[in-house]
């Protein structure tokens, strides 16, 4: 287990060593950063004392490594568009993505796991079907009029939400949440629906799949031939054995999750990182790119990191034999 | 007849499919004694397997009962609904399935499966259970009860296995138990220990046995009757030394033919030719008569008599003509 | 599909005529697939046949633009201010003209503008596809082929791509892009810095599916006896493992296709996509979640459904398709 861990870990070292290298390059290659930063009034003497100050001298490898270490420090330079550093900024708006995302996620996941065990036990029901039909139209809905739907039907027609922004947020130090006032709760509906659904249709349909499939397999039907209850064989036993697969993909969905929040922040005006990227890109902000590239990879990475391990606690084979991983 | 354990009258089991309405089971009438072992042996798609599952309620769905009784001590348990038929499965009837691999869940350990069936049906509590649970494990002969009911399923061999499905089958104390193929996916070396050991505890409680097996040498060696299944019809019904000995039914006759147990003394074995019909395309009359030796026109027009519990021993119209 | 081109490629090829028996053996593969269980099963699904009507009228609607529209909305000289903002099947109160699904701010048809804005997310959504499958054919035949450590290198970068949604990733390299297009020509070069982006955020999927199958392949006995004839590496891939993936490629070119008409749409409706100088659905769209609460649902609405019926009805193909071609590609 001790071996596998630190496997993985290296594993993810190295990943982010390339996205550090692809952020690094964007710093480098994409535009001028000199030219950013002196703007139109400079002098060559200028441009020579920031080029030693920036270390833009020194050979490629110690650049690089600079890089990674200020990184680490979280230290991304200046947004050449708000003209203040970037990890205050992302340090300010990141509670509202976290907050957005959690939710979104655990609404995903009850959701998901609920309807996905549901549509598998009743296969035929009308009910299973109807939500089976829906699940199909909600995978091809883009995310972005789910939110505009949405924001239709609650803010314009009823009245009853919000349609963007977060409502009131109380300061708890450095953290702002929205999760204390009526308005911030309220204005977190429709943002956390709109970001949950997608995801909540994949999990639902991964788990009715893996579901049958298990359904299917001989230590069922001996479950039932030992007459226990449906409660204890469908989530006793055949829960428990679709867990691996869907908890890889839920994993991976956690990650989309802060990916896609960058849409349904635009769509409702929501003050976090993903509307902070997604302006980054249409202004060419390299340094709040390149800062939001390394974010997302580290906590990507992390949440892969906790899947690996979670196998552990679930499937006792791999515990002995760890060609057993090797299978999938 | 009061310690009849498991009867079944004219059991029919059908699947509506595309291609009309298939009888996988049809008209199957056995009985089994308190203590007793019924061989239950054809080729596979007779209808071994589908008997084994409606009897415990186990249809995959479309398949179901469409006619016929079953009776267990007594009680008829072909009409019960999910909830009471769901109480008999574990309690009253016990089953053994082909493949150990399969049959456990891989991600609980052995001694909570145990538990769990014995809390669903005994009225003990959770560290009796565990009690019952090591000595089951120990009856069956696993080394170590004490320490392994913590161990997962892919801990333990294929043997070990079966043992541990049979102790699953036999720990809330059944009066019946449905063997299907339990020894199939066994190595050879292993197959005569898990009959022998299913043999002996089954005798030591007095619980009725149906072994459901194409291996003819399994049944001679331990079944009380033999009960030979062809295109989803009982051919013939008998003593297993009668049966075996003296079959009365060609298919029966053939098959001992065929099997190395009745060839004695160098004697070439025999095949049956042709194969069993699918049951999409089951010819009109006895479904036996196109590889039948002794078929007249009478088998082509009729089908053969339905056999009966206690009734004569072969399904053919011609019973007993033609010798061994 | 691989099941069926399997058995012709058992046949060595001799040298001269090389090229026209590939291709006839192609052409025979096809109408083999094509004239049996294929069209059969097609003909069975009403979802299926429904998806591709639909679909086939978007595009063709889409292609003869010109034809159809009233109007092109991109000609400044057929506008008329006057006609801004006409609800749909009414008539405007100034010019008393009707326009079906009304009219934008500008006067600009909804209509015209959605078949001309088709237009551009079909462009992009195709040229995406095609971009993403060269790229990830040629790197999985490569990779699967030659292996080595060139292929350990192709599929690293694969799997870490991988770790990223492809929206992000599409995201990531139109902003990259955008950095090197000199600020004047940036709206010019959008589409294509679009359709870059998205062909680059979705290769990969192709990639491991023809890395896979060439594996199998190349072990294959005819492949080495290919290779004794002294056949390259180029032929052997082109000619004999390549006919092999058509059939998974070709579902996964149809679900790609799915995915880069919603990825361009999204792109385009944040803002970072087509410019409101070539409006695709998605700038469309963007345009009209402005008219959102003073009423002009029109703007908003008919873009919209459109892109649904482009996207659902495309997935729906791809998810027969898949079921027909290879059902283990789940």
């Amino acid at each position: 287990m001790l071996a596998f861990a630190i496997r993985r870990a290296f594993q993810s070292l190295i990943v982010l060593l390339v996205v550090g290298l692809v952020a690094f390059s964007m710093f480098n290659f994409v535009g001028d950063p000199i030219d950013s930063m002196l703007g139109q009034e400079r002098t060559g003497a200028d441009i020579e004392r920031l080029r030693t100050q920036l270390g833009l001298d020194q050979p490629f490898p110690v650049q690089y490594y600079r890089f990674l270490e200020s990184a680490v420090q979280g230290n991304f330079g200046i947004s050449y568009r708000l003209g203040r550093p970037v990890s205050k900024i992302i340090a300010e708006r990141l509670p509202a993505t976290l907050e957005l995302a959690m939710v979104s996620a655990v609404l995903a996941i009850v959701f998901g796991v609920a309807l996905g065990v549901f549509t598998a036990i009743r296969r035929n029901g009308w009910a299973a079907n109807t939500v089976m039909t829906l699940s199909l139209i909600g995978v091809s809905l883009p995310t972005f009029l789910i939110g505009i739907l949405l924001i239709y039907l609650f803010a314009v027609e009823l009245g009853w939400l919000p349609s963007f922004g977060r409502g009131d947020v109380v300061d708890l130090g450095w953290w702002r949440t929205g999760f204390l006032t009526q308005s911030g709760l309220k204005a977190l509906v429709l943002p956390a629906i709109t970001l949950g659904l997608y995801q909540m249709t994949l999990i639902m349909r991964l788990v009715r799949s893996e579901m049958l499939e298990v359904l299917r397999q001989d230590y069922i039907r001996f479950a039932r031939a030992r007459g226990l209850r449906d409660r204890s064989v469908y989530f006793r036993h055949a829960l428990k054995n679709t867990l691996v697969p869907v908890i890889t993909v839920t994993g991976m969905q956690l990650g989309s999750i802060i990916a896609f929040a960058i849409i349904t922040e635009t769509v409702f005006q929501w003050p976090g990182v993903g509307l902070l990227f997604i302006n980054a890109i249409r202004f060419v902000d390299i340094p709040v790119m390149a800062a939001y590239l390394m974010l997302i990879s580290v906590m990507f990475v992390i949440i892969n990191f906790i899947v690996d391990m979670l196998y552990f606690a679930i499937d006792p084979r791999l515990r002995v034999d760890r060609t057993g991983s090797a299978q999938k | 007849m009061t310690d009849t354990v498991l009867k079944v009258v004219n059991l029919t089991v059908k699947i509506p499919t595309r291609q009309g309405v298939l009888r996988p089971v049809d008209k199957l009438s056995l009985e089994i004694a308190k203590g007793k072992i019924l061989g239950v042996v054809g080729e596979s798609g007779a209808g071994k397997s589908m008997t084994g599952n409606a009897v415990i309620g186990l249809l995959d769905p479309p398949a179901h009962i469409s006619g016929g009784e079953i009776w267990l001590n007594g009680k008829r348990i072909d009409t019960l609904t999910r909830e009471p038929m769901r109480a008999v499965r574990g309690k009253q009837i016990g089953m053994v399935f082909q493949d150990p691999l399969t049959s456990l869940n891989p991600l609980l350990p052995i001694g909570d499966q145990l538990t769990e069936t014995m809390l669903e049906h005994l009225d003990i509590s959770a560290s009796e259970a565990e009690k019952r649970a090591i000595a089951a494990l120990e009856e069956v002969g696993i080394p170590g009860a004490a320490e392994r009911i913590k161990s997962y399923p892919h801990e333990f061999s294929g043997g070990m296995r079966q043992r541990v499905v049979i102790a699953l089958a036999l720990c809330a104390e059944p009066s019946l138990v449905v063997a299907d193929e339990p020894t199939t996916a066994l190595d050879v070396s292993v197959q005569a220990q898990i009959i022998a050991l299913l043999k002996r505890l089954c005798a030591e409680r007095g619980t009725a046995i149906m072994l459901i097996t194409h291996d003819m040498g399994v049944i001679a060696e331990t079944a009380d009757d033999v009960a030979v299944m062809y295109a989803g019809r009982m051919a013939e019904l008998g003593p297993v030394r009668d049966v075996l000995t003296r079959p009365t039914h060609p298919y029966t006759q053939g098959l001992m033919a065929s099997t190395p147990l009745a060839a004695k003394g160098g004697k070439r074995l025999n095949q049956i030719p042709g194969a069993m019909p699918r049951l999409t395309e089951l010819p009109a009359g006895c479904a036996f008569h196109p590889r039948c030796p002794i078929a007249k026109d009478k088998c082509r027009a009729d089908p053969a008599p339905t056999l009966g519990a206690g009734d004569g021993r072969a399904a053919c119209w011609f019973a007993g003509e033609a010798g061994p | 599909m691989s099941q069926e081109t399997k058995g012709q490629n058992h046949q060595p090829a001799t040298s001269p005529g090389e090229t026209s028996q590939a291709g006839n053996r192609l052409t025979r593969a096809w109408s083999r697939a094509a004239g049996s269980d294929f069209i059969w099963s097609f003909k069975r699904s009403p979802v299926a046949v429904v998806s591709f009507l639909v679909a086939l009228g978007l595009v063709l609607g889409a292609v003869l633009a010109p034809l159809f529209a009233p109007h092109n909305p991109f000609d400044p000289a057929t506008l008329n201010l006057m006609n801004g903002f006409s609800s749909p099947m009414q008539p405007n109160a100034f010019t008393g003209e009707v326009f079906w699904l009304g009219t934008d701010d500008q006067g600009r048809d909804v209509f015209s503008t959605i078949l001309y804005g088709m237009r551009i997310s079909l462009f992009v959504g195709f040229a995406a596809v095609a971009f993403a499958m060269v790229l990830g054919v040629t790197l999985g035949l490569i990779a699967g082929y030659v292996g080595g450590w060139i292929g350990a290198v192709i599929m690293r970068i694969a799997d870490v791509q991988l770790t990223f949604p492809g929206i992000l990733v599409a995201m990531l390299i139109f902003g990259i892009a955008k950095g090197f297009t000199p600020l004047e020509q940036r709206d010019e070069m959008a589409i294509w810095v679009l359709i870059i982006a998205i062909g680059l955020s979705e290769w990969v999927q192709f990639a491991r599916v023809v890395r896979g199958a060439t594996m199998v392949e190349k072990g294959k006995e005819y492949v080495q006896a290919a290779r004794l004839n002294g056949r390259g590496a180029g032929g052997i891939m082109i000619r004999h493992i390549l006919p092999n993936v058509l059939g998974p490629v070709l579902v996964i070119a149809t679900i790609s296709l799915a995915l880069a008409i919603i990825a361009e749409a999204t792109l385009s409706f944040l803002g970072v996509g087509a410019p409101p100088t070539q409006p695709s659905l998605g700038t469309l769209i963007r345009i009209g979640q402005g008219y959102l609460f003073s009423g002009e649902w029109w703007i908003l609405l008919f873009p919209s459904v459109t892109l649904l019926a482009l996207a659902l009805s495309v997935n729906l193909l791809g998810d027969w398709l898949r079921d027909v071609l290879n059902p283990r590609l789940r």
